[in-house]
């Protein structure tokens, strides 16, 4: 079996800081690290393989600039077997529509997989868009914000999910192929790669693939290929501090209940 | 959109046959033709074609834009009700509707949902589009979207708005992934904007954890479609239509396209009241110290008629129900009154929280990030000011 994991490296987004006049990021000296998400969808991953008797093969993929091996070097230390990343100036700027048809024509390549594992969402960019849309070019059923595999039958090939929905969580089954968007649940303990693992990786593939390898125009990707096209960006606006108080315990109990008087809040 | 390579083609007609909404024929060359205007993207022929001659096309499809009008929101359902964020979204609508010149209309997919496109009329909506049928009693992702895409083609909306709830973050990107649409992702502010002298839906929403804002526009795709978090927005007031006009069609779907089912609901700890609707949350962090404190932020909930909330690491640590986390990986909330109790602040709390009419903090740390949104904030233990500020409440409201 095959199954096929996208990845992201995000910048640690705890430690971002806006430039105030210009609005763009400063990202010097911003760690990056593979997006959280990301990760316990490839701990789920490992996990299935390492509970089945089946023969399974675990490929991530990134899309990002070169630096991004790390971010798949750290998924190959955890336990992927192979990696491939999307590198190509041309693959710059995408729109998650674009990331996902990038990705598509990747899958497309390897010939497609029984499963399909990412993130719920990326971290710096918090879209959730790209497992849905994955699924769509793909032609198959996705299974959003999926906590838990519950069961995983490889011989009917069907997996039943704890998912979160508006209304609680579900147990949803699917039949493969299938993409899960995963969200990490609170528990949740990473995998941390030793030091044998982290050299074991070295060993691992790890292919680089353009705009070549994947037989595209430059129209289909990056920011040619996006439909959505930011125009601006700029810091959060804020109505600023607002009145700040220190003072004895009674004192500042005094202060909230003024204010909550004065707009009414104590009124029957 | 699919693509049908010509040279495998050995116009067998299977893929004629089991086309839902007649999209395909055979040409005078006896080889199969797809016409866009009607394919929704289902997939349906692909796995019959005996010559795998039928493939799906990436391409976004370059609408001609001066053939869309009008604004829809998506009238996403609970138990055959409108969910609360779709009369936010028709108030907003409503507004961006009057700017295009354009109607305001409700897409409604559901198995018993007459009734609640009615209901969008009180909110708005002079319209109401709806696909009904027993497959559509459970949510699934294919169905609806496969029923949406068939509106969007007949209809041809200018505008396609949803909620940013569970529901509407699944469908609306495989919509846009099935028509080859852009799409923006939770939304904070609607407006519209000209470029090249055509209106145009300006999204914006925050990125990078809330650090930065952006604008985003999607030029050359129809409709314009865009995801709007909870709560942002009020349900409008004095825009009752009485009954929206019903246009109602037959799905044309086939119930083979679902690979996935719900098989039962699972129980979850002890729901609390929902946030999202509180007019009150007094809301705890990490400064609460322990699960049992949070009594403490419960009783004084209880006094001002709220509910209680949390951040984060609250729920990591097991203490609250996840149901209750505000902020960006939570619930965005818009309260009358939210107390933020030994909350610190981080960007991620915050952007779920700023549309709240008060703000008040309390927190031991002076430079607290929590303090730079506050409308009152109070350099102290928590601990010490709420029993007093329970003592005096309980006070005033015996006396």
């Amino acid at each position: 079996m095959d199954f096929l994991v996208f990845v992201k490296q995000v910048p640690d987004t705890n430690d971002v800081e806006v430039d105030e006049e210009s609005g763009t990021i400063i990202r010097e000296g911003v760690e990056s690290i593979l997006n959280p998400f990301d990760e316990y969808a490839l701990n789920l991953a490992i996990r299935l393989k390492e509970e089945t008797d089946e023969e399974v093969e675990i490929t991530a993929i990134s899309m990002g600039p070169p630096q991004a091996k790390e971010a798949l070097r750290k998924c190959l230390a955890i336990g992927a077997d192979r990696a491939i990343l999307l590198s190509d100036k041309a693959f710059a700027g995408a729109d998650t529509w674009a990331t996902s048809c990038t990705l598509f024509k990747a899958v497309e390549k390897l010939g497609g997989a029984d499963l399909y594992f990412t993130g719920q969402e990326a971290t710096d960019g918090n879209t959730a868009q790209v497992g849905p849309e994955m699924a769509s070019n793909l032609n198959i059923s996705p299974i959003t914000y999926v906590e838990e595999v519950l069961d995983f039958d490889p011989d009917e090939g069907t997996i039943s999910v704890r998912k979160e929905t508006d209304q609680g969580y579900m147990k949803v089954q699917g039949k493969l192929p299938l993409v899960l968007s995963c969200m990490t649940p609170p528990d949740f303990e990473p995998r941390i790669p030793g030091v044998k693992e982290i050299m074991a990786a070295k060993k691992k593939p790890m292919e680089t693939w353009g705009s070549e390898e994947l037989e595209g125009s430059s129209d289909q990707f990056g920011l040619e290929g996006s439909e959505s096209q930011v125009i601006s960006t700029y810091p959060p606006s804020s109505k600023g501090p607002g009145e700040k108080f220190e003072g004895t315990p009674e004192e500042e109990a005094t202060k909230i209940l003024q204010r909550l008087e004065s707009e009414g809040f104590l009124d029957d | 959109m699919i693509k049908i390579d010509r040279d495998k083609c050995i116009g067998c007609g299977v893929c004629v046959d089991v086309c839902p909404v007649d999209a395909l024929s055979l040409d005078d060359d006896e080889k199969a033709v797809v016409d866009e205007g009607l394919c929704t993207s289902c997939g349906m022929c692909i796995s019959p074609c005996p010559t795998d001659a039928i493939e799906t096309k990436l391409m976004a499809q370059k609408a001609d834009t001066s053939d869309y009008s009008g604004v829809w929101v998506f009238g996403e359902t609970i138990d055959g009700e409108l969910s609360p964020v779709v009369p936010q979204l028709l108030g907003k609508g409503k507004e961006l509707a009057s700017e295009f010149g354009d109607e305001l209309a409700t897409a409604i997919v559901g198995s018993d949902v007459k009734e609640a496109a009615r209901a969008s009329g009180s909110f708005g909506a002079e319209k109401a589009y709806v696909i009904e049928g027993e497959e559509f009693e459970q949510y699934n992702t294919l169905f609806y979207s496969s029923a949406l895409a068939q509106l969007i083609k007949e209809f041809k909306p200018r505008v396609l708005l949803f909620g940013a709830t569970h529901l509407g973050r699944d469908l609306a990107p495989y919509v846009a992934g099935q028509l080859g649409l852009g799409l923006t992702a939770d939304c904070t502010e609607l407006s519209i904007q000209e470029m090249d002298g055509e209106k145009l839906l300006l999204q914006t929403r925050p990125a990078l954890g809330g650090n930065v804002m952006a604008d985003i526009v999607c030029p050359n795709t129809r409709p314009q479609m865009a995801t709007v978090r909870p709560n942002v927005f009020s349900p409008p007031e004095g825009l009752d239509n009485g009954d929206p006009e019903i246009v109602e069609r037959e799905a044309k779907i086939d119930p083979d396209i679902s690979t996935v089912k719900i098989l039962e609901r699972l129980e979850e700890g002890e729901a609390g009241a929902s946030v999202e609707e509180a007019d009150v949350i007094v809301a705890g962090g990490r400064g609460v110290g322990s699960k049992e404190n949070f009594q403490l932020l419960e009783d004084l909930a209880d006094t001002l008629g709220g509910v209680v909330g949390c951040s984060r690491p609250i729920v990591e640590d097991g203490w609250i129900p996840k149901s209750q986390q505000v902020g960006q990986s939570g619930k965005t909330v818009s309260p009358k009154l939210y107390i933020a109790c030994g909350i610190s602040g981080a960007i991620q709390h915050l952007v779920g929280i700023r549309d709240s009419d008060t703000i008040i903090a309390i927190n031991k740390d002076p430079d607290a990030p929590i303090f730079e949104l506050a409308d009152l904030s109070l350099v102290g233990d928590l601990h010490e000011v709420i029993p007093k500020l329970l003592e005096r409440l309980r006070g005033e409201n015996g006396s």
